[in-house]
């Protein structure tokens, strides 16, 4: 060891390759200065600073795809291909989607404005490293630089006791998944010699998966199972989606629950999955549980809920539940040693993140909008809102019909694409995982469906009849999901190329 | 790869989208201006359709004409290929032609809470996804259109129809979500079973292409029970009938009409397209079964409109068991049974939404449409009286009228049911279908007297009842003289599925070779998928 690290070789930096993480650093470092500088009336500009620089962050994105070839630094730790450059993509465009829900929200409070888009800063920039980590070093720090501001985040309505719950919980469980994930890298390390995860899939190909590394594969997959609120790992989700301001929700549910899957794609795609698949037996089973708990009771939980935001954390819990479909799929066929169902698999769970992200923060702008004039996250509050304010009920409604799944609306080809792949990987136990999908998304229609009863077939409920005005930023946010949710729902081949692009 | 003529098929399933289009840009109050964009654009929808019945070849009625095949989602390999031949024909136009008169009868018959501009858009909405369903050669491209309709029949029913209408627009919508999802798994199921996989109907359903010979009987019954819960709950068959009833009483007139009209084809439609030839073999092993759950269905639904009390409900028993010979029809697997459901799904479209335009008249006049409260109507509005008479009579089969050519083929030909089914079990559906049609005479002239006959009662006997309108007679005289038309000369719709239906459809199941079709015809078909 002491001999290896004598010979450390200087990295090499691919400045272009790295452009992306670099703007979005410096777009931190300009906000906090803006904020230090600007008066506090003025101080909502850095949400400005912060957007643009986002957007800025997209063109080297674009120019990497664009070359389009596969960049490899730090012994291959760090790799920027068309999967990292198109989930960098997704993930630039979910913050700064965020921040257009959040600029009157924190505006009109009492928060602190340049730390907030500071810290959304620093957890997009933890999750476009995560899309390129391949190590499970680097791995381990980008899903922590992912977590760690959202914490804070969620505690932001410092004077609220929910809020301060909402931190607490989701911090204490944040900690404690990333101890038992820690601990099963740290076998794998032990067993392999290796925290390079191309490195470790060498090893397990060649030598199997003894108990050691079945025991070690596992509590990995518990560590994310947390992160991504997989059921029976979920139950601090509801609890914080509740008490966070609902712009973080929005960022939990879609940005930082996207950044666990990403990280599950890294260790089982690129780590763990085997083509002689003796390793890939050992971690499917689990993940089948995993799948299976979470779409029934995420959404058998959905079913009673009274309040919006709990109702849309408990659907992001058996939606979680559907994108870990596809990642059964690719176990199963890859135990019978039938690869290609595998990239497909994958692709197909990178173009349920993008759906689901688009549909989920429609869904939430539109909560956030008419929160500003009710008050209140109760489902019931949406009563009437067809005849106040017809053009938000139309949106949200196609935002609640892409979320059940209906043609032609985008969600139906999120679920069509799992769908594809469980059933062909076959065999028994996918066609069961299958069926319990399709059944699942029949109940989901329930939940989804209360709220457009609410807004359709109820009267107004309160004296107030003139319609919501909604604030430029939101309507930004509303209108690019909902262009999303309609022209993918009619034309999926667009975002089906990016999935085939990413694998 | 597109034929002659093929941007019509595009046209006539667009365009009402473009028309929902405008009519979602117009302000809400501009009431006269969205009422002209909507009767416009299914008047021109009708007007391409009608392009489409000229340009139409009917000595080729078997070959799909004017595709238009282009590339929709390459990743999963779905086209976007329409395609017309004569099962489709007499459907699609069928879709068209009522919207047109829907459209006519709302003018100014809008139901509370008014509000025309969703009212209509949202009937466009629904051409889109009828017309679409009745065209698309590519299972998931049928799979969209079949969904698209969920959406606008569920806010028709759930904000403009009756008491109970949250709950009937709740049971519609989740029974056909159900049936969907397993029916999604299961052309999933045909795509990675078909060898090389495709999901283009016409390809999987042509015996010659052999593309899913590798499937067991085990596997294909499985799939064919996905594609048997789909279609079956939309038609819908007995015991997966009980949304309709409930959907039908609460839905407004026009939800109804074009609920029974043309939504409960898709179902049919769906196993004549889709079920049937592309699992010819399953299709045998559970016709049966069907057969069985159609005859209930005929009886269940006779003896269920004998204990109504809502004229409505009434009417959508009625359907259950009309449905049932429609399926009766497809149960036999013979040329004569196929042809006859094809055209028991006009004739029941037009009949039944006849009757329920009639119902809602009457609740518009008496508003109610209690059995017991309702009589005289030939005494205070005669013309409806007699148009109801008509319509109960081509509901209960009568020669001359269109009714009578979806039932009595249908009965007919299971004496000698097709695929080396049982012929005693066949022929013991027959009697009970037979009589099936006794108790519809029964109850459709019960209500026939219990509406129009006798004299108004007492609470009604100074009602001012407003006869057949000039927007009802408008909307109503098209559907009357083709029923009529259709129940003098059959062959219009006979002469268009005939060919279709028997070089295709029930090519498979006929123990004889097949008679009167050219081999250059089936090929044109073949290379025409």
């Amino acid at each position: 060891m002491l001999a290896a690290t004598a010979h450390l070789p200087t990295p090499v930096f691919d400045w272009h390759a790295l452009a992306p993480q670099l703007v979005i650093v410096a777009t931190m470092i300009v906000v906090l200065i803006a904020d230090l500088l600007l008066p506090d009336r003025e101080s909502w500009r850095t949400s400005t600073i912060a957007a643009v620089g986002l957007l800025v962050a997209l063109v080297p994105v674009a120019t990497l795809a664009h070359d389009g070839t596969d960049r490899s630094m730090f012994g291959g730790a760090y790799v920027v291909d068309g999967y990292a450059l198109a989930l960098m993509g997704f993930f630039i465009v979910a913050a700064y989607l965020t921040i257009m829900l959040s600029v009157d929200y924190i505006n009109e409070g009492d928060y602190y404005k340049g730390e907030f888009y500071f810290l959304i800063l620093v957890s997009t920039f933890g999750m476009c490293v995560m899309a390129s980590s391949r190590d499970l070093i680097s791995l381990f720090v980008a899903l922590e630089t992912i977590s760690i501001p959202t914490f804070v985040l969620a505690t932001w309505r410092k004077h609220d006791r929910k809020s301060n719950e909402a931190g607490v919980k989701y911090y204490l469980i944040g900690v404690l998944s990333s101890a038992i994930m820690l601990y099963g890298m740290s076998l794998i390390f032990g067993v392999t010699g290796s925290t390079l995860l191309s490195d470790i899939r060498t090893y397990l190909d060649h030598n199997g998966a003894n108990a050691l590394v079945t025991v070690a594969i596992f509590l990995s997959i518990v560590g994310f199972a947390f992160k991504v609120s997989a059921v029976p790992f979920h139950f601090w989700a509801p609890d914080t989606y509740e008490g966070s301001p609902t712009p973080v929700t929005a960022f939990l549910s879609v940005a930082s629950k996207a950044g666990g899957f990403v990280a599950l794609i890294n260790i089982i795609y690129f780590g763990f999955y085997l083509p002689s698949g003796k390793v890939a037996s050992s971690w499917w089973p689990a993940l089948w549980v995993l799948a299976a708990l979470s779409m029934t009771l995420g959404n058998l939980s959905a079913l009673r809920q009274t309040n919006i935001v709990r109702m849309l954390a408990y659907s992001a819990i058996a939606q979680g539940g559907f994108m870990l479909v596809p990642f059964v799929a690719a176990g199963i066929a890859g135990a019978n040693g039938d690869l290609t169902v595998a990239a497909q698999s994958m692709s197909s769970v990178v173009v349920y993140l993008f759906i689901y992200g688009a549909m989920s923060l429609g869904a939430f702008a539109v909560v956030i909008a008419v929160a500003r004039r009710t008050r209140s996250a109760e489902i019931s509050s949406y009563s009437g809102l067809f005849q106040t304010t017809p053009g938000l009920a139309l949106v949200m409604t196609l935002f609640m019909a892409s979320l059940a799944g209906i043609p032609p609306l985008a969600g139906w080809f999120a679920k069509f694409v799992m769908f594809r792949s469980i059933i062909e990987a076959g065999t028994g136990w996918g066609v069961a995982l299958g069926i319990i999908a399709a059944v699942n998304s029949v109940i989901a229609f329930f939940y989804y469906f209360r709220v457009v009863v609410q807004m359709w077939f109820r009267p107004v409920a309160t004296e107030d009849r003139s319609p919501i005005v909604i604030p430029q930023p939101l309507v930004v946010a509303i209108g690019i999901t909902t262009l999303v949710v309609v022209v993918i729902g009619v034309y999926p081949q667009l975002f089906a190329r990016v999935g085939e692009f990413a694998f | 790869m597109s034929q002659a003529y093929s941007w019509m098929l595009t046209l006539v399933v667009f365009l009402p989208a473009v028309g929902a289009a405008i009519i979602l840009l117009l302000p809400r109050a501009e009431e006269q201006a969205i009422k002209w964009v909507a009767l416009l654009t299914t008047l021109a929808t009708f007007g391409v359709l009608v392009g489409i019945l000229f340009e139409f070849d009917y000595d080729q009625s078997g070959r799909l004409q004017m595709q238009v095949d282009k590339h929709w989602i390459d990743v999963i390999n779905s086209h976007y290929h329409l395609g017309l031949d004569g099962i489709s024909l007499p459907l699609l136009a069928l879709s068209a032609f009522v919207t047109v008169l829907c459209v006519i009868y709302s003018w100014n018959h809008f139901p509370e809470p008014h509000n025309p501009k969703a009212f209509l858009a949202l009937i466009l909405v629904l051409e889109v996804g009828m017309n679409g369903t009745f065209v698309a050669q590519d299972l998931i491209l049928f799979f969209v259109f079949f969904e698209v309709v969920l959406l606008p029949m569920f806010f028709m029913i759930g904000v403009w129809g009756g008491p109970n209408r949250e709950y009937a627009s709740i049971k519609f919508f989740l029974f056909t979500l159900f049936g969907s999802a397993l029916m999604l798994l299961s052309f999933l199921a045909i795509y990675f079973e078909s060898n090389p996989h495709t999901f283009d109907i016409a390809a999987l359903s042509d015996s010659h292409l052999k593309l899913l010979t590798g499937l067991s009987t085990g596997t294909a019954s499985l799939i064919f029970a996905g594609l048997f819960l789909g279609f079956a709950i939309k038609v819908p068959m007995f015991p997966f009938h009980t949304w309709l009833p409930d959907a039908h009483t609460e839905a407004p007139t026009v939800g109804s009409v074009l609920l029974a009209a043309i939504l409960l084809k898709l179902g049919t439609y769906g196993f004549v397209r889709i079920a049937l030839p592309i699992l010819p073999g399953a299709a045998k092993d559970w016709a049966p079964w069907i057969g069985l759950l159609a005859i209930i269905g005929i009886i269940y639904g006779a003896l269920g409109c004998l204990a109504q009390r809502d004229m409505k409900r009434l009417i959508a028993f009625s359907s259950v068991a009309h449905m049932g010979f429609v399926m009766l029809g497809i149960a036999t697997l013979t040329t004569i049974g196929i042809n006859a459901a094809i055209f028991g799904m006009v004739a029941h479209g037009l009949i039944t939404g006849m009757l329920f335009f009639i119902a809602g008249s009457v609740q518009h006049n008496y508003g109610t449409r209690e059995l017991s409260r309702l009589g005289g109507l030939l005494k205070q509005a005669p013309k409806m009286g007699w148009i109801l008479g008509f319509c109960a009579m081509a509901s209960l089969g009568l020669p001359g009228l269109a009714g009578f050519w979806g039932e009595f083929p249908a009965i007919q030909s299971t004496f000698e049911p097709g695929g080396n089914l049982s012929q005693p079990l066949f022929r013991t559906y027959m009697v009970i279908a037979a009589l099936g049609t006794v108790l519809a005479a029964g109850y459709l002239l019960w209500m026939l007297q219990k509406v129009a006959f006798g004299v108004p009662k007492a609470e009604f006997a100074e009602a001012h009842v407003h006869d057949v309108n000039a927007f009802e007679w408008t909307a109503w005289v098209p559907m009357l003289l083709l029923i009529l038309a259709l129940g003098l000369f059959p062959n219009i719709v006979f002469h268009v599925t005939d060919q279709p239906v028997s070089c295709k459809t029930a090519v498979p199941f006929s123990s004889t070779p097949v008679q009167n079709c050219a081999t250059a015809q089936l090929t044109a078909a073949r290379s025409g998928g």
